[in-house]
């Protein structure tokens, strides 16, 4: 029954000890589904590390979300005070109590007005314990802090051995518990040592203060028969009680989309193999100042509203009307979208609070809103707050995190030189998917954008460095001019395409003239053509007329033989004919 | 006994019949009987039986002696033994007027 409810469970794949889980968010993702089922586990740490907090918000979650009564016996505070502590984190201990869900027990140990003498035991503690857990079935208890019974009895040979059978009685009665403890000096974890009663399961909450902002951390350090997460946690206590921020997720195995998101600008899209970043990708805009970061980021997110899908913008640099201002000159209402509910903006100066907190934020927003695309700008400003390596560490925990929501980031940096440097000062560069990078380019007295992809996984990209324009109308990428001098850009490049359209009417006029030529050329030939033909027939005739003249005479030649012959053989048989008639 | 107006009302919180709380009861009626004969009365509650009393006078070692009356309570823990410490606890013989 304590297993549902748990989508970011890390999933282990051998047989585990049994598990409740605290409700705590990030707790249970640590330790692999929460603290030990019906053992005592110790949580130590400083005053004011928010002890009492995290075992009471492990009561009141269980009896909420789990549905598990518990009983919280009180050493240091009395029931009336917790529940106004509690109250600002809106949990009603009254309401709980009173539905038998909560059982809050105040014990007090007073040594003014305690005398021992003899032998004793703390038995009336167990049965006002076990009175406790039995009126509400109770499966979870706290005992917070026990060592008040140091302070209160003198006899320490009883009490702890009373502890030992305390902690005994607790695994008896089937109870899943915590003991919290004040953290001692020197090495030991508490100051009485409870440790060693407790060794099950240790969890250490710290409270640190550096650069002027503090940070509160939880490690687990030990736990029974399980594999947990070692290292230090960030963790906050804010109005909805304690989130603790795994560093990382403890596996690489995100679900990735090949499904793409257009980046509102079209020609950058086409330069991204024609469709933009993928869903669930990071994306990082790095450039000097004033290169245009923030209209290219306003613009993602105004195409991202565009398409009905959420977005969550957190600017550290400019206020949100301040944005919605300036990107109304660039042709971009953002002010619809966020009327529409489509865009949130979440503007906080970084140094508001430290990087963890950030980090909880922007979780929890993130959680809260659900977008679909999110926005930093610029992540530079977080230096201020803490070291590079940490700054690293928060984003990349920060990119873990959306990339398993499936949530498309985008980043901007500046980079603080005008050399191009191939690592922004973040170090984020080698964790990003894409990576535009947005330059000047000067070049005959003026200063042009360009931009160029320098990286972008999993997809075809465009080599090209591309002149990016910001207009009234929006952001275009336009073709730079790889002219015989350079990269041309600016007016220069505008020249450069004037210098070649008189090229062009230039060349078209040649043209036209040496057509012209060409037909001259062409009627020329074909008159000569025509006189040669005429010339022909003439000589042809010529030669016809022999031919014909000749067959003529022979015609009248041949003809005036026979009338010869004729008339001679015409002769004889005239002869013959007058004699044979005779 | 059901006397009234009884200048010491004392209670003892016991867990069942251990060994220790029949010594404190032994010795706490054996003190009474010595120094407050006829000004007192003893109450013994098993919290054995009565568990839900227990969080009333805050109690949490057993066995525990607590003096109702005369106010403030004081509360005295273990097996009362130590006749010395059960008077001054229970302020019948104030430290600065020992006799003995």
């Amino acid at each position: 029954m304590t297993k549902v409810n748990n989508k970011n469970k890390t999933v282990f794949h051998h047989k585990q000890i049994s598990k409740t889980l605290t409700g705590i968010a990030g707790l249970d993702e640590i330790t692999g589904g929460g603290l030990p089922t019906n053992r005592p586990t110790l949580i130590c740490g400083e005053a004011g590390s928010g002890k009492t907090l995290f075992s009471l918000e492990f009561i009141v979650r269980g009896a909420i979300e789990f549905n598990e009564p518990g009983v919280f016996m009180a050493f240091e505070e009395k029931t009336e005070e917790l529940a106004l502590n509690v109250a600002s984190l809106g949990f009603d201990l009254k309401k709980l109590q009173s539905e038998k869900k909560i059982k809050v027990d105040y014990v007090q140990v007073d040594r003014s007005e305690i005398e021992e003498t003899g032998e004793y035991d703390l038995d009336g503690l167990f049965i006002r314990l076990g009175y406790a857990i039995d009126s509400i079935g109770a499966k979870r208890v706290v005992l917070d802090t026990i060592e008040s019974l140091f302070a209160g009895l003198s006899n320490l040979g009883i009490l702890r051995a009373e502890l030992r059978r305390l902690f005994q009685w607790l695994k008896d009665k089937g109870v899943t518990a915590i003991i919290t403890g004040e953290r001692g000096d020197g090495p030991s974890l508490t100051r009485q040592g409870l440790e060693e009663y407790v060794s099950d399961c240790v969890i250490l909450l710290d409270h640190r203060v550096i650069n002027q902002i503090s940070t509160r951390r939880l490690r687990v350090i030990k736990y029974r028969g399980s594999v947990h997460g070692t290292n230090e946690y960030p963790f906050m206590i804010d109005e909805d009680g304690i989130s603790v921020l795994p560093v990382t997720s403890l596996s690489l195995q995100k679900e990735v989309s090949s499904a793409r998101l257009s980046s509102g600008i079209p020609s950058l899209d086409k330069m991204l193999g024609g469709k933009g970043f993928f869903i669930g990708s990071s994306i990082l805009v790095s450039g000097t100042a004033g290169t245009g970061k923030t209209s290219i980021a306003a613009s993602f997110a105004n195409e991202t509203c565009n398409q009905n899908k959420r977005c969550l913008y957190f600017a550290f640099e400019e206020s949100p009307k301040q944005i919605i201002r300036n990107m109304k000159s660039i042709d971009m209402e953002l002010q619809q979208h966020v009327d529409k509910g489509l865009l949130q903006f979440r503007a906080s100066r970084p140094t508001l609070h430290g990087l963890e907190e950030h980090l909880v934020v922007i979780h929890k927003l993130v959680k809260r809103f659900k977008p679909q695309v999110v926005i930093l700008d610029p992540i530079t400003n977080l230096i201020t707050v803490g070291s590079v390596s940490e700054v690293k560490s928060m984003l990349v925990r920060l990119i873990d995190f959306l990339m398993e929501e499936q949530i498309t980031v985008m980043f901007t940096a500046l980079t603080l030189n005008t050399v191009v440097s191939e690592q922004t000062d973040e170090g984020v560069s080698s964790l990003v998917d894409a990576w535009l990078f947005v330059r000047d380019i000067e070049f005959n007295g003026e200063r042009n954008r360009g931009m160029y992809i320098m990286k972008s996984r999993g997809m075809k990209h465009s080599n090209q460095v591309r002149e990016f324009i910001i207009t009234d109308k929006g952001i275009d990428l336009v073709d730079v001019y790889l002219g015989p001098g350079g990269v041309l850009t600016g007016s220069a490049r505008e020249a450069q395409k004037l210098h070649e359209k008189t090229g062009v009417v230039l060349r078209d006029n040649a043209l036209s003239m040496k057509d012209r030529e060409i037909d001259r050329k062409r009627r020329v030939l074909e008159s000569k053509i025509a006189s040669l033909q005429t010339e022909f027939e003439s000589a042809e005739e010529e030669l016809n007329k022999i031919y014909i003249e000749e067959e003529l005479i022979k015609k009248v030649s041949e003809s005036n033989i026979r009338e010869m012959t004729r008339l001679r053989r015409g002769e004889r048989e005239a002869d013959g004919n007058k004699g044979r008639k005779k | 006994m059901k006397q009234v107006e009884k200048k010491y009302e004392l209670r003892l919180y016991v867990a069942g019949k251990t060994a220790k709380s029949v010594t404190a009861l032994a010795n706490l009626q054996k003190y009474c009987e010595e120094y407050l004969k006829g000004q007192y009365r003893i109450e013994v509650i098993d919290l054995l039986v009565q568990p839900q009393l227990a969080e009333g006078d805050q109690i949490f070692a057993i066995p525990t002696l607590v003096r109702k009356v005369p106010e403030p309570i004081r509360k005295i823990i273990g097996d009362l033994s130590n006749e010395e410490k059960v008077l001054v606890g229970l302020n019948i013989r104030p430290v600065n007027m020992q006799t003995i």
